[in-house]
């Protein structure tokens, strides 16, 4: 089991591809999301770890969540949240996860915070139908109708659907397909809708109810491990370089010595008749 | 410009359509790409624009009602479905509302849209097919 992500709800838009299809997809965006703390089983109990996303001022941030962003040596973030991973799967404090955390066609579990719809209606709330528009219907046509049976049992059955508060609660989505990621900028687009509002913090995880793909990133996608392979890719692109310039060198070199030995040669054929004199002189003058 | 408008930008920048200038009364004709099997096509659908919706954005589309044997069809088009071909102006119709919905209650001579004798094209959009 490896974390998840906290990412912040963008809006909707539409993705044309090329076969003509176009898919709706929710934009969901990866804000400075960096480990604050790890739980583990020695001190904890479980093993889990904290993530932290969203910028906060400091001077808005208790006094307490300063201390515990400074331990964990990290700016103080908007939202915490805690991810549940297998030992194995734990990842070091300060460490920076990115948009590669999931690959495109990869299924996730989307969760946030529905909108909130304050007190509603059966009809909108539980979808009853309603009373008839006549035939009678005085005042209620959108009132739930009866609510249980007679003197016996004489009561409303608890769990009964009636009208009160709607939304406003934490809704899971599951198995909703990642179509594009954008590690750049920090984007997840995921088909579908996700609850919340814009602007609303959302939870991402592996799907739970299908199997995990074999190609996802353990512990996860981390910007320093990134940074790190585009190093050694420099690295070793720089060394190729260097190699190439250094064989071209080679070949300039052994270009040119051929050249001097040819020319010499030639000189040499050219003197060959008078020309003996000279490095007799040479000798003399070392000598 | 919030990041949703810059994706939308940046993915219509992309698919590099190029959309003519018009409106709904004009007659349009799309050539729509048809699969049927492996091979596919392009048709072309003519009819009057009857109304517009969602804007000159990635989310826009377009209602086109013709009369095809006898019988009135309308389809709706993606601005920028990739399985639109192209979009031609075949004429250009003055009316007088956004949506065109009464000329759905009529049929032969009432249901003529005269034709716009001074069109100018707006500013940076072209006026082919007109």
């Amino acid at each position: 089991m490896r974390s998840g992500v906290i990412a912040r709800k963008l809006g909707m838009t539409r993705l044309f591809l090329d076969d003509g299809r176009q898919i709706p997809v929710t934009v969901l965006q990866l804000d400075g999301l960096q480990v604050v703390a790890q739980r583990t089983a020695e001190k904890d109990g479980y093993t889990a770890v904290q993530l932290g996303a969203g910028a906060a001022k400091a001077k808005r941030t208790t006094a307490p969540m300063r201390g515990h962003f400074a331990k964990a040596n990290v700016a103080p973030k908007r939202k915490l949240v805690e991810f549940r991973v297998s030992p194995e799967n734990l990842i070091a404090v300060g460490e920076e996860i990115t948009a590669d955390h999931y690959f495109a066609g990869q299924y996730v579990d989307v969760a946030g915070t529905s909108i909130g719809k304050g007190f509603a209606g059966a009809m909108k709330r539980h979808n009853f139908g309603g009373l008839r528009a006549s035939h009678g219907v005085s005042v209620s046509h959108r009132s739930h109708g009866s609510t249980g049976q007679r003197q016996d049992p004489g009561k409303v059955f608890k769990g009964k659907k009636m009208a009160g508060h709607l939304g406003a609660v934490r809704v899971t989505t599951q198995n909703l397909q990642v179509v594009r990621t954008d590690a750049d900028r920090g984007l997840i687009m995921v088909k579908g809708a996700v609850p919340g509002a814009k602007g609303g913090w959302v939870t991402i995880k592996d799907a739970v109810k299908k199997p995990v793909p074999g190609n996802v990133i353990l512990p996860a996608a981390l910007k320093s491990a990134a940074e790190q392979a585009k190093r050694a890719a420099e690295a070793a692109a720089a060394a190729a370089a260097a190699e190439e310039e250094a064989a071209r060198k080679a070949a300039a070199e052994a270009e040119q010595a051929a050249l001097e030995a040819a020319e010499a040669e030639a000189a040499a054929a050219a003197e060959a008749g008078g020309a003996e004199e000279a490095p007799e002189g040479d000798e003399k003058n070392e000598g | 410009m919030d990041l949703i408008a810059q994706l939308e930008a940046e993915q219509i920048a992309a698919l590099g359509k190029k959309i003519p200038d018009f409106k709904p009364g004009d007659t349009i004709r799309v050539g729509y790409k048809v699969t049927e099997g492996t091979r596919t096509r392009v048709q072309n659908y003519e009819g009057v624009c009857i109304g517009r919706s969602g804007g000159n954005g990635i989310g826009g589309s377009f209602t086109v009602r013709k009369i095809s044997f006898g019988e009135g069809v309308e389809r709706v088009f993606p601005l920028y479905s990739t399985n639109i071909d192209s979009i031609e102006v075949v004429r250009r119709g003055r009316v007088r509302r956004a949506k065109l919905y009464y000329l759905r209650n009529r049929r032969g001579k009432s249901a003529r849209i005269a034709e716009v004798q001074n069109y100018k094209p707006k500013d940076g959009a072209d006026g082919a097919g007109a």
